[in-house]
């Protein structure tokens, strides 16, 4: 049981954590939610002590943390962070043990404790044990970061954005992991975040914070149903995101547009500039006899050639990214908001090219689905 | 050119090298730890480079005598600042992320320091050595004056007795040091920075 007390913080003369009362029971998940700058990762770390705080106490377990070492403190929680921050000058397996190393574990439980911790997360021990941090993607790193959080065997893990720098299919999967992990482990943790949508998704109980002061505490249906503050209400309506709430269930054939130009993997690029210039368009998408997406093909592009002898197979970029039509349109904006792309290709369920999403496309579609036809004088 | 000059100043600056490495590396990681000597530090290091080499010399004489421990203690004096300084940044960038993690996990700061930290900084430390070696190259020319011996006596004497074939010797012998210490450091430097 972790026990704020009357806590409070200040830097110079502006108190950024305002007399602190909460309390977190045993094997709970709760997440600290609230706009940037609002005091979430001040709160956190004041319980494992990596900031000290000017006022009030909190308890773990009735044992006060100022009266404890703060490196021993540490080492008996866990702690992740949203920059994962793994030792890139070790590998996966003593990042892991480095707790119980500092704990003094005998070498035999340490070894048995990395193989049941990669087993607990389906990566196998031969494969993953012996490389570096840098080997692994994001995903892979921060789900060592939570182990490595859990390796000393802490009944308290306290994370900080931990999937913050995730992409969101990631994202939703460590999310999922960690609920799974969180059930079968039982830990306490404290979670924070400025996303409402995973608040929602991870806490048993969520600490809405705003300038400093906790403004309510509840269960994520209990928010919904009744903010206690405008503050609150406005945020979460922000957060979840607004098709969610209209329970709209928008697909990418409702927000593409079919509007495209299609070419065959032959087309010479002469005949390939006359088409779009009739079309008005300064890219096409290329496809074979049977509508399979190739790739796209761009004026800019052909006109770097130089010379207009090629074929569009030679001269298309195949990088882009497709989607199904019967995709979620939650799931198209997303990828293109948060990924590099640029555009998606929409493709049916046979495989046909058959549509476009660009973020100007889909905005438009959003807005007209939210506020209705409108018109877009430009 | 007698071979025996060319060994003595590769002498000198190995040795000198070897010091420097080490102070500067513990000076660097002492400027990093402790704030209130920080500055102290990087300005010492600093102001003693700006010291011309022979006058640097010629104090330190007044205590060793003219003698090769004279001519070293120069070179370390002289070339401390880039191992110092590279030593200092090169904990001070450690990714910040990675040092809150060590402390998050509950290591202290000399296991941070010694477990994390250094390991991280060393190649920075380490291209600070290789321009330390490089500039004492040079340096350990102004031995001679002092009675350190090295490719400075030859050139000395070469002056001298205008004997000009003698003086191109020697001055590409020190170029090409100089440059295979370089080169040969480099490599070791993009190895370890790859890593
Ligand atoms: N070392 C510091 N010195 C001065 N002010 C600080 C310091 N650290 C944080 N603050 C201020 O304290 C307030 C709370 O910061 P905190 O990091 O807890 O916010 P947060 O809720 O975690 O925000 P975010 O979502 O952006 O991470 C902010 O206004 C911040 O500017
Ligand atoms: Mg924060």
């Amino acid at each position: 049981m972790i026990t704020y007390k009357n806590v409070c913080k200040k830097y110079d003369d502006v108190t950024v954590v305002k007399n602190l009362n909460l309390t977190v029971h045993d094997g709970e998940f709760v997440v600290f939610v609230g706009p940037s700058g609002c005091g979430k990762t001040t709160s956190l770390k004041m319980i494992n002590r990596l900031i000290e705080m000017d006022e009030g106490t909190i308890y773990i377990d009735d044992q006060d943390v100022n009266k404890i070492d703060g490196d021993q403190l540490r080492r008996g929680i866990g702690y992740v962070i949203q920059q994962i921050g793994l030792f890139p000058n070790l590998t996966i397996k003593e990042n892991i043990l480095v707790v119980p190393r500092l704990l003094k574990w005998s070498e035999e439980k340490c070894e048995a404790r990395v193989h049941e911790l990669l087993e607990l997360v389906g990566m196998p021990y031969e494969e993953n044990a012996h490389k570096y941090p840098k080997e692994m993607s994001g995903g892979q790193q921060q789900r060592i970061g939570v182990l490595r959080a859990l390796a000393g065997e802490p009944p308290i893990i306290l994370m900080d954005e931990p999937f913050g720098a995730l992409d969101p299919v990631t994202r939703e999967n460590l999310q999922d992991e960690l609920k799974i992990l969180q059930k079968k482990l039982h830990k306490t943790i404290i979670f924070v975040t400025h996303d409402m949508d995973e608040a929602i998704k991870m806490a048993d109980r969520i600490a809405f914070m705003y300038d400093g002061k906790l403004l309510q505490v509840a269960s994520p249906e209990d928010m919904l149903r009744n903010p206690a503050d405008p503050i609150i209400k406005s945020f979460m309506s922000k957060h979840v995101s607004t098709l969610e709430n209209q329970s709209l269930d928008l697909k990418c054939k409702d927000v593409m547009s079919t509007d495209i130009l299609l070419i065959t993997e032959q087309k010479k690029a002469m005949e390939i500039m006359s088409l779009m210039k009739q079309k008005e368009m300064n890219w096409a998408i290329v496809v074979d006899e049977e509508k399979t997406f190739k790739g796209t093909i761009s004026l800019q592009n052909i006109k770097k050639q130089g010379e207009l002898t090629g074929v569009a197979q030679d001269l298309m970029d195949t990088k882009a990214e497709t989607i199904l039509l019967t995709a979620d349109a939650k799931e198209a904006f997303n990828r293109l908001m948060k990924s590099r792309a640029k555009f998606l290709v929409v493709v049916s369920e046979n495989g046909k090219t058959v549509g476009i999403i660009t973020k100007s496309i889909i905005t438009e579609k959003l807005a007209n689905v939210v506020w209705g036809d409108l018109d877009w004088v430009l | 050119m007698a071979m025996r000059f060319v060994v003595q100043h590769l002498y000198l600056v190995c040795m000198a090298c070897l010091f420097t490495a080490f102070f500067g590396l513990i000076l660097g990681a002492v400027a990093y730890m402790f704030k209130w000597i920080r500055s102290f530090i990087l300005g010492v290091v600093d102001v003693l480079q700006t010291i011309p080499v022979l006058a640097l010399l010629g104090v330190i004489m007044l205590f060793f005598g003219a003698s090769s421990t004279t001519v070293i203690i120069g070179i370390v004096l002289y070339s401390l600042l880039p191992v110092v300084r590279n030593t200092y940044t090169g904990l001070e960038t450690v990714d910040p992320g990675v040092k809150e993690a060590a402390q998050g996990m509950g290591m202290n700061r000399w296991q941070r320091l010694f477990k994390i930290e250094l390991p991280l900084a060393f190649p920075m430390v380490f291209t600070g050595i290789r321009i330390a070696v490089v500039t004492s190259i040079g340096i350990a020319v102004f031995g001679a004056v002092v009675g350190g011996g090295g490719l400075g006596s030859t050139i000395n004497r070469a002056i001298l007795i205008q004997d000009m074939d003698t003086l191109m010797k020697a001055t590409l012998m020190l170029m090409a040091m100089a440059m295979v210490f370089d080169f040969g450091m480099s490599i070791i430097e993009k190895r370890l920075q790859a890593r």
